[in-house]
């Protein structure tokens, strides 16, 4: 099974690689009202189902991917189970 | 009697840079300074305890987050609990937060870079094991050296547990703030680095203070032990 991990930087924490990037792409002529850079985190684990699986991704991210002070962190399911 | 020489352990992990500066540091202060391994499960008879700074684990995925799960940070964890004296420097600052046993986190720097330099910083709380050489309102000169010293305390961080605040912000950290103490007091981090300025001869030796502050505090705890 497949999961991936998306950890944002929560709304109202100051975000400078975000505001660096923004700025860059400002630059660059894009007009961007804000950016804000987070980080992605792909596994892969044995789970008898997507729900099982969901269930352990959203543990490992209480324990240890996010930090919930300033992150916040969204699961999601890729993979199928094999036949 | 001659008054008792305290043991203080320093905690080395993979990347840990200051932990030999922070021997070095406690043994001119009078202390035995007793190396720990990162893999030791159980401390050493110990009178306090230094997590050192640098780069833990390569600071992969956060700052800490990794050096959280190591067997010594386990034995500190027990230690702390028991009311043990434990003082985390930069990098040792951010386990302790990461371990849940100082409040906060600390972010990469506003302005996105590594500043290393001295920084003039205000004494909050005197008194503490940390601070009893200090007095409250007093001005200290310490290096910071860190990219990822942006203190974000929680929303009920309670204010008696400011220890230092910069008095001009390297990081961007709120509120200026350098250094705090869990509610106990016993437990404290620190950006700033006491160990690199313990002698005039490195700029500041005003480091001297907070760790002969726990060197006096450990020494008092083997005199209580006596």
């Amino acid at each position: 099974m497949r999961a991936t991990v998306l950890v944002r930087p929560k709304p109202g924490i100051l975000d400078p690689q975000g505001e660096a990037v923004g700025s860059a792409l400002g630059h660059l002529g894009f007009e961007v009202r804000e950016a804000r850079v987070g980080k992605v985190i792909d596994l892969e684990l044995e789970a008898a189902d997507a729900e099982e699986a969901r269930a352990e991704v959203e543990r490992m991210c209480a324990q240890l991917l996010a930090n919930p002070l300033i992150e916040s962190y969204e699961v999601e399911i890729v993979g199928e189970p094999a036949a | 009697m001659a008054s008792p020489q305290p043991r203080i352990g320093v905690v080395t992990y993979p990347g840990s840079q200051d932990d030999r500066d922070a021997l070095w540091a406690l043994a001119a202060l009078d202390a035995e300074a007793v190396p720990v391994w990162h893999e030791e499960g159980e401390l050493p008879d110990l009178d306090a305890v230094v997590l050192p700074g640098g780069f833990s684990y390569g600071d992969y995925l956060r700052c800490g987050a990794i050096a959280r799960f190591s067997p010594a940070t386990a034995a500190v964890r027990g230690f702390a609990s028991a009311g043990g004296l434990v003082l985390g420097i930069c990098n040792g600052f951010q386990v302790l937060c990461e371990a849940g046993l100082l409040p906060g986190a600390l972010l990469r720097n506003e302005s996105l870079r590594f500043v290393c330099r001295d920084v003039p910083l205000t004494v909050e709380r005197a008194g503490l094991p940390f601070t009893s050489r200090c007095t409250a309102g007093q001005r200290l000169v310490l290096p910071v050296k860190h990219g990822d010293g942006r203190y974000l305390p929680p929303p009920d961080l309670d204010p008696a547990q400011v220890v230092l605040r910069y008095v001009d912000n390297p990081n961007g950290s709120v509120e200026n703030i350098a250094g705090v103490c869990n509610e106990a007091g016993n437990v404290m981090g620190l950006m700033p680095h006491p160990e690199h300025a313990v002698d005039p001869l490195l700029g500041s030796d005003d480091g001297a203070l907070l760790l002969a502050s726990l060197v006096d505090a450990a020494r008092d705890r083997v005199l209580a032990t006596i």
